[in-house]
């Protein structure tokens, strides 16, 4: 078959901020970079991270520090967290903030002229770094400006099929372009992935179509181990309301400027569940919590501040007793600050731009006059590949992964804006450590015979008929939605397997029409493989996780339990190409992070 | 429920025709939902692009009965769906296929715009001090979503072709908003005259129009940038002009 070849020392799959930070930083070290990405350049999820990103510069509460952001972090995942990554990602957070703005990026301001910072859940000072309510678009467009004068060649509108390996090492992938659906052949002495999540495996989702998990699945099938899958973030507030916007997220930033949350009887609920790891952090009357979102310092949070699973639940609590919302979630009302604040519509405009404007403009809703709508959206995934903690590198050589498809950082619960600086921390070191890895290799020897396996498998949908790929793709969705969502159980699990085993089937089978330009339903059917993958990943390792914690709910197992505490799950492809589950022990925590630990108790 | 037809242009560089589909809409449906619904039911290979759904990416920019619009900010209870509702792509740039334009030359005139180049920090620790309302303006033009929009209704593009000649709207707003950086210090004011042909702009302010992100481009962008143009390679004519101000 005929292909199109390109070598590049290092390899970057993802231009988010993770893949463009990654390719900024090789470049840098001096090697030859490439950048694919399956959308234009500046169009991946990056560009609709809302809050900020969080790095404890200390500019609006210099009590703030690194070790309480670390402590912070360790208590929001439920100590599931990798320590090392959580150490260093605090650490180095305040640097790759102050460097985007040395590349360009225009933070908003403290009245002293820095980088502001806000409030957000699980977070004990304002730590958010951000811009209004478009903090990714400001961040990947700084790093897209910045990157297009490193001398990166940059693949757009370009989808990798497969890693290429060379015995057990990656030595680069095979692709198509969007375009023409030309095959092309990526040879790189390193790989990194920078993928993002896998938000397209559930009906209700923030996410965007090219989250289908791709680059868990590429690793996977390399080889690559895959770590906390059952961990997927539910946001608490996505719209609701009208139906085709469901899902679409409405930033913690309104909570953050005050927003409320309550029934349909009027009752702010979440201060009838606070959890005891926060109940001496957080306010116990609604004056107090007020206080803390206008920067008093002796304040403690409002419970709408609570980590994201816990609000999560807690709205399902109140749609399930009977007293949601009109069109089945609650309301967050950000209105009501105009009793305390004379300018309040004006400030909700300024600090919250996007978020009045896509309520006005999608729900025909004026939130300076009214409360919103919202209910849980699948947003975020916390598992992802392995890796160590200093190089980003898998458990296959010369595959590095950073950003939302690596795991680890978040353990059981990621805290917002958590990523944004995790994209930066981790990119810096994957893009670092792959240049390293890429100097000290030579370049191995593609395998012809992978290649045109892959590429004929990939133009076997177009000889083939029956149904399409699409009503494949939204039964899966579904079925995750109803089985494996925010409520788990045994039962329904077992019958989530069955299923996704028998909707791989029909995966194997869809039909496409038309040719290989542009052709979205071909697309979508490559696409089907990996959002298989990752959904049984999903799965598997939530049936396995027999207990409640974070993310992870299950009805049939309330309750942390001890046991599970010290156990990381890992999924991994096993000789006969099943997947199967393996306990590992979480890594114990050095002396010294124990006791910032303890301290922050 | 009610069925609305759309007709969709279907075709690549070589030519193409409007073919006709019909799909049921819903309470609060946008015009890019009713496209997404097309594709998944009657038409799997028709190529649109899109990512957020929610107008934060720039992806789905389209001729919306011939208006340049973001399809996933339309709604359809603002389309008459009395008559089929026509969606073209973008006319400034060469067909790719279906909904799905070339906008690589954007890319490539950004290329060339001399990058962000910041002053030496203003603390020992490596940061700058900047206040806020010397930052407004910019970050006005920073909300650019890169849609193209506004480059797709600029004549000087659409009919008069000048893409060798003209930046357009959208990177007069990307030099407006490293010209009026607080701490930038490169200098792009020769280039925009030369290279990047600001005079071609006549300030018929239909960029304004369109951008999604009501960034006030020809006012607040273009005006100021020219009158710097002026101020330094035409003085005496600036001179003049501030006379009868
Ligand atoms: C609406 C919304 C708001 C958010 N707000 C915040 C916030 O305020 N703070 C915060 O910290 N986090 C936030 N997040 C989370 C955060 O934005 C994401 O986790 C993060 O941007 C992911 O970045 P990434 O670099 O890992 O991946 P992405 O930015 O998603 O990039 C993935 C890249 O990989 C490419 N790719 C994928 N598969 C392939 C393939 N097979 N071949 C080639 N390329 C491929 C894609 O095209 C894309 O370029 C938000 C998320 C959403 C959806
Ligand atoms: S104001 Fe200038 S840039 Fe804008 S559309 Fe008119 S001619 Fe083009
Ligand atoms: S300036 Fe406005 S219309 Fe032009 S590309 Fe940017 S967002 Fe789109
Ligand atoms: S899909 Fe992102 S702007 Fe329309």
């Amino acid at each position: 078959m005929d292909y199109q070849t390109h070598e590049h020392d290092v390899l970057v799959i993802g231009a988010g901020g993770a893949g463009l930070r990654a390719a900024i930083e090789a470049s840098t070290a001096g090697v030859s970079v490439g950048l694919v990405c399956k959308s234009l350049l500046g169009k991946a999820h990056t560009v609709m991270a809302e809050g900020g990103m969080a790095a404890s510069l200390g500019n609006v509460d210099d009590r703030d520090a690194w070790s309480v952001h670390f402590a912070d972090t360790m208590r929001g995942g439920q100590y599931m967290s990798n320590a090392r990554m959580a150490e260093l990602h605090a650490k180095e957070a305040p640097d790759r903030v102050r460097e985007l703005e040395a590349w360009g990026a225009v933070f908003d301001r403290t009245p002293d002229g820095r980088i502001l910072q806000r409030n957000f859940g699980g977070h004990k000072y304002p730590r958010l770094a951000h811009v209004g309510d478009r903090t990714g678009l400001e961040m990947i467009r700084t790093l897209q400006d910045h990157g297009i004068h490193q001398g990166i060649d940059v693949h757009m509108e370009c989808t990798v099929l497969t890693l290429l390996k060379d015995g057990e090492r990656v030595i680069g992938a095979f692709a198509y372009d969007r375009e023409r659906g030309r095959f092309q052949v990526f040879h790189a002495r390193a790989v990194v992935l920078a993928t993002g999540g896998i938000g397209k495996a559930f009906r209700i989702t923030s996410n965007s179509w090219e989250y289908t998990g791709d680059g868990h699945a590429l690793a996977y099938d390399a080889g690559a181990d895959l770590i906390d899958m059952e961990f997927v973030q539910f946001h608490p507030t996505g719209m609701v309301w009208p139906p085709s916007v469901r899902g679409i997220l409405v930033t913690e930033g309104v909570r953050g400027e005050g927003g409320v949350l309550k029934n349909k009887d009027g009752h702010r609920f979440m201060f009838d569940d606070i959890p005891d790891l926060y109940k001496n952090q957080t306010a116990d009357n609604e004056e107090e919590g007020w206080r803390y979102t206008q920067g008093d310092k002796e304040a403690r949070r409002p419970p709408e501040l609570l980590t994201r699973d816990h609000v999560a639940r807690c709205i399902v609590r109140e749609v399930r007793e009977g007293r949601g919302s009109e069109h089945g979630g609650v309301y967050l009302d950000i209105a009501w600050i105009k009793e305390r604040l004379s300018n309040g519509a004006e400030y909700i405009k300024k600090k919250l731009p996007s978020m009045y404007h896509q309520f006005k403009q999608l729900a025909s809703i004026d939130i300076t006059a009214e409360a919103m709508e919202v209910g849980p959206t699948t947003h975020y995934v916390m598992g992802g590949v392995r890796v160590d903690a200093d190089t980003q590198m898998s458990s296959v050589p010369g595959l590095f992964a950073a950003g939302e498809c690596a795991g680890g950082l978040h353990g059981a619960n990621r805290l917002g804006g958590n990523s944004l600086s995790d994209l930066l921390v981790f990119g810096k070191r994957a893009g670092e450590y792959a240049a390293i890895f890429a100097k000290e290799h030579d370049a191995g020897a593609v395998n012809t015979d992978q290649v045109d396996t892959v590429a004929q498998r990939a133009l076997e949908p177009f000889a083939r008929e029956g149904e399409g790929p699409y009503k494949v793709q939204q039964e899966l969705q579904g079925r995750m939605q109803d089985l494996v969502g925010i409520v788990r159980q045994d039962g329904e699990m077992r019958q989530a397997l069955d299923e996704i085993a028998k909707l791989r089937e029909r995966a194997d089978r869809v039909a496409v029409i038309g040719n290989r330009e542009y052709n979205a339903g071909w697309h979508t059917a490559l696409d089907l493989p990996h959002l298989m993958t990752v959904s049984e990943a999903v799965t598997r390792a939530a049936f396995e996780r027999q207990e409640s914690r974070g993310a992870h709910f299950r009805e049939d197992h309330l309750g942390k339990d001890e046991a599970w505490a010290k156990v990381n799950l890992i999924i991994r492809k096993v000789g006969d190409g099943s997947m199967q589950v393996v306990h590992e022990p979480v890594p114990e925590l050095p002396t010294e992070l124990a006791k910032i630990v303890e301290d922050n108790r | 429920m009610e069925t609305a037809t759309f007709r969709i242009w279907r075709g690549n560089a070589d030519g193409g025709e409007f073919k006709e589909y019909s799909t049921e809409i819903t309470d609060g449906m946008v015009v890019l939902d009713a496209v997404l619904q097309i594709q998944a039911a009657a038409a799997n290979d028709l190529a649109v692009r899109w990512n957020c759904k929610a107008g934060k990416c720039g992806s789905c920019s389209a001729e919306v009965n011939g208006n340049p619009r973001l399809m996933c900010m339309t709604r359809m209870d603002t389309v008459p769906t009395d008559q089929p509702v026509a969606i073209e792509p973008m006319q400034t740039f060469p067909s790719i296929r279906d909904l799905v334009t070339d906008v690589s030359w954007n890319f490539t005139v950004k290329q060339g715009i001399p990058p962000f180049t910041p002053r030496p920090a203003d603390a020992p620790d490596g940061t700058w001090r900047m206040q806020q309302r010397d930052v407004n303006r910019v970050q006005e033009f920073r909300k650019c979503i890169e849609c193209f929009l506004c480059q797709d209704v600029c004549h000087v593009l659409r009919d008069h072709r000048k893409h060798d000649e003209f930046i357009g709207p959208r990177f007069l707003v990307y030099a407006a908003a490293l010209e009026m950086h607080p701490l930038d210090v490169a200098d792009r004011v020769e280039e925009l005259a030369e290279a990047d042909g600001i005079g071609y702009c006549n300030i018929t302010k239909c960029c304004t129009k369109v951008c999604p992100e009501e960034i006030t481009i020809t006012d607040n962008a273009i005006i100021p940038l020219k009158e710097r143009v002026v101020d330094r390679l035409y003085d005496p004519i600036s001179k003049l002009l501030r006379m009868f101000r």
